[in-house]
């Protein structure tokens, strides 16, 4: 017995060496990679498939990553290439002043309070080596001048924190000087995958994108034959069966949206409602078309490196310009979104064999997509609702109390704030805010984004999700809100357990599933479900009545 | 970095400086090193280290356009757009340069007042960061200025006049014995007071000691250094003003001279003073340049409305469709989807085909 | 002045305390965050020990309701499940509590009443720790039911349409069939 620790002595154990030794200094506590926490490793055919260097089996639970010879020159070597490459990444290695405002900012940090998870310090790991190697004061001074040299364990750190990350962006805007740590994590991942350390929910992902066009490895026939299992359910619902086009050549529009939606549920509900949605407008003289070949919206890539982004998303281009479509109309995403916005003309533009996307219906010409000609579905229905050229009833989703997760990318990357608000005002009667600090761009991350969202990394996604957890609680308290909201098909996939762990009673929907149950078609029957089959309390009741 | 050997490190290279010149003057005598060589290296060194820095920063391009979008997006007419802090324009991101420039505006985010854990309204802690932070850079700045008046001559209006500012609070301050005070200035005093934040700061909070380096220290410890050997000259050991003017003036006019009758005290604040410049293009102080070239701050956010090139682009190896209907065509024409090339008829596959059909 | 009012009395002391010392779990950087920050949705964690550590000690003191206390456990240890610590550090916090309040007691005096009550409060104490293991083992099969989830949630479609799962008819549909049909309790 006396062998038994006190409790106030348990809590002083050392258990983890990387978080307790404050005095030591961050740079003199070493990583310890924990189950958990870890993604699994990238598997060798996945990189091999898509020519990516270094394919092997390996573990980084294991000491030794198996790691080529030269691993430190051809990281140094990346480093410097990249310095030369993005302004971006030289300004943020130099002018940080360790100010601390982006410190709690993170939400890894605020919900486990690693250290290392501070996205100060998350970019110092990249930017001691940096120092070490390109300044010098950092060569002839060393940890004196904030340098160190990149050693094995430093490496094992890299890859340990930046996939901790979710480049969701929440520190950027905090930062006096805009440092962004999306950007240091995506050239420190790019720096990793030269040596082959990737991890398995990014790599494969990237090479069944490639292939086969959407993360999962569908086939198109599989692809066409989800469309049509919905368009079934949506004839049990609604009494018409809606007939979208695949691969169709001389569309006027091309429809594209992350694969979560054809095979992941929620996500299908809210394909459900981009269905009804186009079915409906069909009459008003919307053409348009989907494709299995350009069936991901969501690149993956762009977890990888930037050459991988764009080898991806050329597929989205090419697809328009194959079947001779004018513009492209882009579904609920949150990194696709970043990548359409802020990456795409630049990768893989100019894309003149398309048109100034102009809505055939309300006639509406988008400007602000006036050179990538890619228009999100938000903003599409926003002009379509404002125009009243939608026929809605709202108490259909009167079932629903909602409030709306801003999703990090569309938020800060974008700016897509209103458009959304705007469809949702306007297809359901019950929508409460989430406190101020946490939504727009302020928002928090579902601490999955990025290619988080695997299942072995399930307590880490706990921890990060808990502060926009929280912030859903908060409404589910005051307002009884049980739906959450969303405009990524990544939160659509990670909210639901985030939700089932923290906020049981609260369930996680797209915008357009919204939208395709409160939308009027024409000759439809009485509908007594919503998409999802489940009923519908008020209209059952008149139904007895 | 231990936070103690951080700080101690720092403490005594400060002190070293500070004695440098003491010896060097007091003892060996040597003016002309402290007076002339070493300012006027500093100078250049700054200048030509912060020239490189920049132009080092400009080499590399900006591949793409990341702006931080920190409000609605310009998109649809009847969608109020926030034009400063998602600028669609060049002007947006002057004003959003200006906010983020003279007023922190980033920090100022961090600072907002609407706490609330019961009825107490309570003060984040950070929000004295951007106080602080801010009175720092304009007490700097105005000492900067009012630092003209050894340079000019005669001194410009605008000096005169910030100085009346800057020493308004004089007014209440009777003479301690024995001393004519000059005209105190507020700046030096919010410098000092400043400075001494920051250092609080980083020492109590373990978050912020937790990141700091020597390099954060350091140039906290100079700056104070000079501030307060500045003050020690103007309210306590006056030096002779007349002849330090004689100084600085021969520097800028490229007369060099060292009259005499300037005190050691003058050295050694003239002295931190070039450390500075000397220090500043290699260090953490280059965020003064830097902030400027930021691409998540100085870029409009107007990606998908006009191009943006990326110098460097080169053509990468995608799976076309070509590859993709090869691979799939069977199955495709299959499911009724369209394919560009009618699948070839080979006898053993239709036959497969048509068997598992049946 | 029973053990109970004398707690009753010193009750934010103890907490504030008592707090600190579950702070101390933390590293110093994450712990000044925790404990300083004090808007809720900035500092989810640091309000969620503050406000349920209090609850908790009231439902000690003076046991209401055990459903009270579980909610308030539940709120710390689902944190807690899911950050750095082994199983006997995430439930330690409990115990953190007896030397304070036994200070407390020692700083009244020798009363004998008061020791033998805190023999029972000792044992409440216990109790809790007891129920926290529950929600803590509840938290750890939920994390393993979400990862299992995972693979079949990203292709929850696909397998829907290839018929490879159906939905289990509810609970509701199940009892209204008649109960002793169902297999749960065919037994």
């Amino acid at each position: 017995m006396a062998d038994l620790p006190k409790p106030e002595e348990l809590v002083q154990i050392d258990h983890s060496p990387s978080l307790h030794k404050g005095l030591l200094g961050w740079m003199d506590t070493p990583v310890r990679i924990r189950e958990g926490i870890a993604l699994y490793a990238g598997k060798p055919q996945s990189l091999e498939y898509v020519g990516m260097p270094n394919p092997r089996e390996w573990n980084p639970l294991d000491e030794d990553w198996k790691l080529p010879e030269n691993w430190k020159e051809i990281i140094l070597d990346g480093l410097r290439e990249r310095l030369d490459r993005f302004r971006s990444l030289k300004v943020f290695m130099d002018i940080c002043v360790r100010c601390g405002a982006c410190a709690d900012k993170c939400h890894f940090f605020i919900g486990g309070g690693d250290p290392k998870n501070m996205p100060v310090l998350r970019a110092e790991l990249l930017r001691s080596v940096y120092r070490k190697e390109y300044t010098t004061a950092g060569k002839i001074m060393g940890k004196i001048a904030g340098a160190r040299e990149l050693t094995y364990d430093v490496l094992k750190e890299w890859w340990y924190y930046f996939f901790q990350c979710t480049e969701c962006r929440r520190c950027s805007l905090f930062c006096p000087y805009g440092i962004d740590t999306a950007e240091v994590t995506i050239i420190g991942r790019e720096l990793l995958n030269l040596i082959g350390l990737n991890v398995d929910w990014v790599a494969a992902p990237v090479a069944n994108c490639y292939r086969t066009g959407n993360h999962l490895g569908i086939q198109p026939h599989a692809y066409k034959d989800m469309i049509d299992f919905f368009c079934e359910d949506l004839e049990e619902v609604t009494g018409i069966r809606p007939n979208p086009s695949m691969n169709r050549k001389g569309a006027e529009i091309l429809f594209i949206t992350p694969s979560g939606d054809v095979f992941a549920d929620p996500g299908t509900y809210t394909a459900m409602g981009y269905i009804i949605l186009f079915h409906y407008l069909e009459s008003l003289g919307l053409d348009i078309t989907w494709s299995t070949y350009a069936s991901e919206g969501g690149n993956f890539g762009f977890f990888t490196s930037h050459e991988m982004a764009k080898r991806l998303n050329a597929k989205m281009y090419a697809e328009a310009e194959r079947l001779g479509v004018k513009w492209i109309l882009g579904g609920e995403c949150g990194h696709m979104w970043r990548v359409i916005h802020q990456y795409m003309d630049t990768f893989n533009g100019p894309a003149d064999h398309l048109e100034v996307p102009v809505s055939p219906i309300t006639g509406t010409r988008f400007e602000n997509a006036a050179s990538t000609k890619m228009v999100h579905i938000t903003e599409f229905t926003a002009d379509l609702i404002k125009n009243n050229k939608l026929k809605l009833d709202k108490s259909r989703n009167d079932n629903l109390v909602v409030t709306y997760h801003d999703s990090c990318n569309p938020a800060r990357g974008m700016g897509l704030l209103e458009e959304p608000r705007y469809v949702i005002k306007n297809v359901c009667n019950h929508f409460y805010e989430m406190p101020e600090n946490t939504i727009r761009e302020q928002t928090f991350c579902c601490g999955s984004g990025a290619g988080l969202n695997a299942g072995e990394d399930m307590e880490l996604r706990m921890r990060g999700g808990m502060p926009r957890a929280n912030a859903v609680r908060h409404v589910h308290e005051k307002h009884g809100v049980n739906m959450l909201a969303c405009v990524c098909a990544i939160d659509r996939a990670a909210l639901p357990p985030l939700m089932e762990y923290w906020v049981p009673e609260v369930d996680v929907t797209g915008v357009h599933e919204m939208v395709g149950n409160a939308l009027i078609l024409d000759g439809e029957q009485k509908r007594t479900t919503d998409l999802r089959g489940e009923p519908l309390p008020g209209m059952e009741e008149e139904e007895d009545v | 970095m231990n936070f103690v050997v951080s700080i101690v490190f720092s403490g005594a290279v400060v002190t070293l400086l500070v004695l440098i010149p003491w010896v060097g003057v007091g003892a060996f005598d040597l003016r002309v090193l402290f007076g002339i060589v070493i300012p006027y290296a500093a100078v250049i060194t700054f200048f030509a280290g912060l020239v490189a820095k920049v132009i080092g920063w400009g080499r590399s391009p900006v591949p793409f356009r990341i702006p931080t979008t920190a409000g609605q997006q310009w998109s649809l007419p009847w969608i109020k757009a926030n034009r400063v802090d998602n600028p669609k324009g060049n002007g947006g991101v002057v004003l959003r340069m200006i906010f983020e420039v003279l007023l922190f505006r980033s920090l100022f985010r961090n600072t907002r007042m609407e706490f609330r854990n019961g009825p107490r309204i309570t003060y984040e802690f950070e929000k004295w960061l951007w106080l602080f932070g801010l009175l720092f850079h304009y007490a700097f700045l105005v000492i900067i200025i009012r630092h003209l008046r050894f340079f000019t001559e005669p001194i410009p209006f605008f000096v005169k006049l910030l100085e009346n500012l800057d020493g308004f609070m004089q007014i209440g301050i009777a003479p301690l014995t024995g001393y004519q005070l000059p005209g105190l200035f507020l700046s030096g005093m919010v410098l000092l007071a400043a400075v001494g934040f920051l250092f609080l700061r980083r020492l109590l909070s373990a978050q912020i000691r937790h990141i700091s380096l020597p390099g954060d220290y350091f140039p906290l410890f100079l700056i104070g250094a000079i501030g307060f050997t500045g003050i020690l000259m103007r309210y306590l050991l006056k030096v002779d003003i007349v002849a330090v003017k004689e100084l600085t003036m021969g520097l800028v006019s490229f007369h060099p001279t060292i009259p005499g009758g300037v005190g050691v005290l003058f050295y050694i604040h003239l002295f931190l003073v070039s450390v500075l410049f000397f220090y500043f293009p290699f260090s953490k102080l280059v965020h003064l340049g830097g902030v400027f070239l930021s691409p998540t701050r100085n870029l409009a956010n107007n990606s998908r409305a006009v191009r943006h090139v990326n110098p460097w682009s080169y053509p990468v190896k995608t799976h076309t469709y070509d590859e993709y209907e090869e691979e799939f065509r069977d199955k495709m024409v299959e499911a009724g989807l369209p394919v560009e090339k009618a699948p070839e008829p080979e006898e053993e596959a239709s036959e497969e085909e048509t068997g598992e059909k049946e | 002045m029973t053990l109970e009012e004398l707690l009753l009395q010193k009750r934010d002391a103890i907490k504030a305390r008592w707090l600190q010392a579950v702070l101390e779990s933390y590293p110093p950087d994450s712990r000044r965050f925790f404990k300083k920050q004090k808007d809720q949705f900035a500092n989810p964690v640091g309000h969620a020990f503050s406000t349920e550590l209090e609850n908790l000690l009231q439902e000690i003191i003076e046991p209401s309701d055990p459903e009270r206390l579980r909610a308030s456990l539940d709120r710390i240890v689902r944190i807690r499940a899911v950050q750095e610590f082994a199983p006997s550090q995430g439930l330690s916090f409990l115990f953190l509590l007896k030397p304070i309040v036994r200070e407390v007691v020692t700083d009244a005096g020798r009363d004998e009443d008061l020791q033998r009550e805190m023999e029972a409060l000792s044992t409440r104490i216990d109790g809790a720790v007891l129920a926290a293991l529950d929600v803590y083992m509840t938290c750890r099969e939920k994390l393993y039911i979400l990862r299992a989830d995972q693979m079949k949630n990203q292709v929850s479609a696909l397998l829907r349409r290839a018929g490879l799962i159906s939905e289990v008819p509810s609970w509701d549909a199940a009892s209204e069939e008649g109960s002793e049909n169902h297999p749960l309790n065919s037994t």
